[in-house]
């Protein structure tokens, strides 16, 4: 075996699980619905071909897409984690192969490998309150949290969703947020960065509304999706109201081109973002985000 | 297991039993002015009598005035290419009559290779790929099926090269593990003006290499020659043309993330990518897919990639690492620091190939001694501060007593 430099620690090689047969072989899965939530945002649901069973997956994880013979690019799964049956993820067309992804009929075929990454810590935050601050593009993935949440709601304290979008048109999911907002046991506070149409709501970036909401430094745990920008604005905002950075928990985004480890595209420091994250508690990368171009 | 002693010849025996075996030869040959790994037909294919000449951006063959198989270290190939090839088919995919696509079979069925003169840092590097490669949940099959069936003949080193580095990494001059068969040639000084055949001392590292041990000849070594062999190594460790102090050295690159004289490497540094590409544990690879011209077929090709593109930490919007600064220190701090949180041991086998390759002559030893030296000049300052005294230092004044 290797000789540890001086200072060398041999950590403990990670767990062993069962070899898979090959990780990088994608599924072949077939859209089943398709949905379009804004100008440039859809929602696909996707069907495994049959006999294929998909591992469940937890709120927080992603899986790897396949456009034929175009790219494969990680997308969180948007859907509910009590219902494995169907793979459901919503995009944002930026480029190449999510512009494809966009001109999928139904009955197409749409290559998935997953699910991978960590996982957003609803079990863990049982008995506390939960902070959902989602930007844009963010809400999505941490849907599948607040499913969870709002299934065992009895289980939770207070439940918040702060949620921010460009103009009121991006907003993601506005059927479901106005019967969230209906919801008396659960919070909602939207704001835009520039109102439009006739929204008579909050306008400005989402760090004020941190500021202002009713949050409970000791009881609180944290959950953060958006640009990093936003996230660190959120996450300096919520230490300075005294949640701890243990407790804030932010979704990270790397270019990934394998998600098990494999490539080496994905890191941030010490951390793999496709295996120990995307998922990472706050004081486990804050220094990094800080520094930048880590 | 007890050392052997062989004669020269043996080499051709090993080279024939593993012939035999089905195992095609891969070791040291000239080619294009440097010693490259590449196919052997005959032992006569070695670089025999020579050796090279190494320093910071430097590499230059010479004659040795002996016959030493193995008197030379490291060129610029690693062994890498022939576990992790550069590029690499992962499958194919075919469309169907209803939309969908299928996978297509793509067996993982490399060839036996036998690598010939696997130098100790070398041998080290293999085992450093193993755990990124097949020691994590998933694992790559192709990668493990070549690494099942390579066969591994470790040389030591009694010559260390002008940017060698191994003893300060652990790793060498002799090999202690992760080999089927580990030779120490031994170079006896020409008499009467007549050149003498290098002998070998052979020890067996597995089972597959013991199984070879009746078709090599030779006869069990005596004390004095094993104590001679020891000597020659213990002598190579104190004759490395490198050394870097690793203590504390991955704590010194965490927090030295923000330190000015990462500006340094950076403004010579042309991002060619020649470290990470020579590097023996570098495993960074990206994937392209694409279609035939009729849109039946699509495949997926892995092939090497670096951290000093941009397009490695490429998302919308734009690279995160756009400075060179941002990626030379990406390389320096994941070889020496973050490869341990990622997988428990160092990324760096003091090889000393990213040194010798690096068209600008930057010296990595050089580069991260002086980070961990200016992290320890801030840290003793920063205590110094901590207790009553009249200084007062400033994060700039950090930075400029590093220069
Ligand atoms: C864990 C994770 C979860 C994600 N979840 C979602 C989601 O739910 N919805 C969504 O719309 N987007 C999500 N993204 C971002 C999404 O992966 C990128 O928008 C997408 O890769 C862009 O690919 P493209 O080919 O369309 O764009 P191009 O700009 O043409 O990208 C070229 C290549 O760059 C890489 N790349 C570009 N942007 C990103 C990015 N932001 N993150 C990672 N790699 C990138 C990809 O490898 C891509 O193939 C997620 C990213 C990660 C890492
Ligand atoms: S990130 Fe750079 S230094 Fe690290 S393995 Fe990849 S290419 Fe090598
Ligand atoms: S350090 Fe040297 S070898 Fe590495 S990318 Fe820069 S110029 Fe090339
Ligand atoms: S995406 Fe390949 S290592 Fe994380």
């Amino acid at each position: 075996m290797l000789q540890p430099p001086a200072d060398g620690r041999f950590a403990p090689p990670p767990a062993v699980a069962a070899p898979d047969l090959d990780p990088m072989r994608t599924v072949p899965f077939r859209v089943a619905g398709l949905h379009v939530d804004n100008e440039d945002t859809f929602t696909l649901e996707l069907t495994p071909p049959h006999g294929y069973q998909f591992a469940p997956f937890k709120p927080g994880q992603f899986n790897m897409l396949y456009v034929f013979g175009v790219g494969e690019v990680p997308i969180s799964i948007s859907g509910d984690p009590d219902r494995p049956g169907v793979l459901v993820h919503t995009t944002r067309e930026v480029g190449a192969v999510t512009r494809a992804m966009r001109g999928l009929r139904i009955g197409d075929a749409i290559g998935v490998r997953g699910p991978f990454g960590s996982s957003w810590p609803v079990e863990a935050a049982e008995g506390r309150d939960v902070v959902l601050i989602a930007g844009g593009i963010g809400l999505p993935p941490l849907r599948p949290a607040l499913y969870h949440v709002l299934a065992r709601r009895e289980r939770y304290g207070r439940v918040m969703l702060l949620y921010g979008a460009r103009t009121p048109e991006d907003m993601m999911f506005p059927d479901e947020l106005a019967k969230w907002r209906a919801m008396f046991d659960l919070e909602v506070h939207v704001t835009v960065d520039r109102a439009t149409g006739n929204w008579r709501g909050n306008v400005g970036v989402v760090t004020p509304i941190v500021k202002r909401a009713p949050i409970d430094p000791r009881r609180t745990v944290a959950m953060i999706c958006g640009p990093e920008i936003m996230i660190r604005f959120a996450c300096q905002e919520l230490a300075r109201r005294g949640v701890s950075p243990q407790d804030t928990y932010v979704s990270l985004e790397r270019n990934m081109k394998c998600a098990v480890g494999l490539c080496g595209h994905c890191q941030v420091g010490g951390h793999l973002v496709c295996r120990d994250g995307p998922v990472l508690s706050y004081d486990q990368v804050e220094r990094l985000l800080d520094v930048g171009e880590v | 297991m007890a050392v052997r002693r062989l004669e020269a010849a043996a080499l051709d025996a090993l080279f024939g039993a593993l012939r035999r075996r089905g195992y095609t030869l891969v070791g040291p040959t000239l080619h294009d002015g440097a010693i490259v790994y590449d196919e052997l037909t005959g032992t006569a294919e070695l670089p025999i009598g020579w050796t090279e000449v190494q320093d910071a951006g430097h590499y230059r063959l010479a004659r040795r005035d002996d016959d030493a198989r193995f008197g030379y270290t490291v060129g610029p190939y690693a062994w890498k290419r022939h576990l992790h090839p550069p590029a690499l088919r992962l499958w194919r995919a075919e469309r169907d009559a209803e939309g969908g696509f299928e996978l297509l079979d793509e067996p993982h069925d490399p060839p036996k290779v036998a690598f010939i003169g696997v130098r100790p840092c070398d041998v080290a590097a293999i085992a450093i790929q193993d755990r990124v490669f097949t020691g994590g949940a998933h694992v790559d099959p192709d990668y493990q099926a070549r690494r099942e069936r390579a066969f591994i003949v470790a040389v030591n080193c009694t010559e260390p090269g002008g940017t060698c580095f191994c003893a300060s990494m652990g790793t060498g001059p002799e090999a202690r593990d992760g080999y089927d068969l580990a030779l120490t040639e031994i170079i006896a000084p020409a008499r009467n003006g007549q050149r003498a055949e290098p002998s070998y001392l052979l020890e067996v590292g597995s089972e597959r290499g013991e199984q070879l041990l009746a078709e090599l000849g030779g006869r069990p070594a005596r004390g004095d020659e094993v104590a001679d062999g020891e000597r020659r190594l213990a002598e190579a460790a104190g004759r490395m043309g490198r050394a870097l102090d690793t203590r504390g050295l991955a704590d010194a690159l965490r927090r030295s993330l923000d330190n000015s004289r990462w500006d340094e490497p950076a403004a010579r540094c042309l991002a060619c990518g020649n470290c990470t590409l020579a590097c023996p544990t570098c495993f960074c690879n990206t994937v392209e897919d694409t279609t035939d011209l009729t849109g039946a077929f699509a495949e997926r090709t892995r092939r090497w990639d670096s951290c000093f593109t941009q397009d490695l930490s490429y998302i919308h919007g734009g690279p995160v690492r756009v400075s060179l600064k941002s990626r030379y220190r990406q390389w320096a701090t994941h070889k020496l620091g973050t490869w341990q949180e990622q997988f428990g041991t160092s990324g760096c086998v003091g090889c000393g190939r990213c040194i010798t390759w690096c068209p600008a002559a930057i010296d990595l030893t050089e580069e991260v001694a002086a980070i961990a030296a200016s992290a320890q000049a801030r840290a003793s300052r920063r205590q110094a501060r901590v207790a009553p005294s009249p200084e007062r230092g400033t994060e700039a004044g950090d930075a400029a007593a590093t220069r």
